[in-house]
């Protein structure tokens, strides 16, 4: 099971702040592309990704328990 | 507010409180650097914002930046505070202190400390106008995401 933290503009698409996916094992891409095409979200081509609080490549690979955040380009300060 | 350099807060920040965390006898300088919410930006006038974080990975990330520049400038300390949930018009958002033996270091961190806010830190701000609302996307001036996707090498 992987879980997926959503903010911003992509929590208010998808009307929930977290998902979950079965899955052992899938890359970053992979995962965007799943998660896009289940949701309609066009924007996650924009938005960077955390596994476990860090940021992630494209290519790094996502396995079960991990938590991914999708962080849309911030705007603090 | 806690003793900690680094925090996400809900209630309204305590400027006093932060300078106090970075006072140091072998301080010569403290800046500080407090970024408030604006009224009216192209034209358009905001009622009051909505700040949200993904506070753990914010908190590294500040701590991160944190790291970056006592690496940078040796020898500083600096503590940042950044409010979020509900902030009205001239409310702190953002609050940076940073400490040095001389003021130079001091001044450079900290307007090193709000650029990299604004690139890494996952906080987000809702700009709520009389006529809509709408989530703000990078608003760095030197156009960060030029091909339209994130670059790593700037985390």
């Amino acid at each position: 099971m992987i879980h997926i933290l959503l903010f911003a503009d992509l929590q208010e698409k998808v009307g929930k702040d977290q998902l979950e996916l079965e899955e052992e094992s899938i890359s970053v891409k992979e995962l965007k592309k799943k998660i896009k095409n289940e949701y309609g979200l066009l924007q996650l081509d924009q938005v960077m990704t955390a596994i476990n609080e860090e940021y992630a490549m494209e290519n790094d690979i996502v396995k079960s328990g991990d938590t991914v955040a999708f962080i849309p380009p911030v705007s603090g300060g | 507010m806690t003793d900690s350099l680094f925090e996400i807060v809900e209630e309204p920040i305590d400027v006093e409180a932060i300078i106090e965390k970075v006072k140091r006898r072998e301080a010569g300088a403290i800046t500080t650097f407090m970024g408030t919410v604006r009224e009216w930006t192209k034209g358009k006038r905001t009622v009051y914002l909505k700040y949200q974080a993904y506070k753990p990975m914010a908190v590294k990330m500040l701590t991160k930046i944190g790291d970056e520049i006592e690496e940078k400038w040796p020898n500083t300390k600096v503590a940042i505070t950044h409010r979020i949930g509900h902030l009205d018009i001239s409310d702190l958002a953002v609050v940076i202190a940073v400490s040095s033996p001389h003021r130079k270091a001091a001044y450079e961190a900290n307007e090193y400390a709000i650029e990299r806010i604004k690139q890494i830190v996952p906080i987000w701000k809702k700009e709520h106008w009389e006529d809509g609302e709408t989530w703000i996307g990078d608003q760095l001036e030197t156009a960060a995401y030029p091909s339209g996707s994130p670059n790593i090498k700037d985390v």
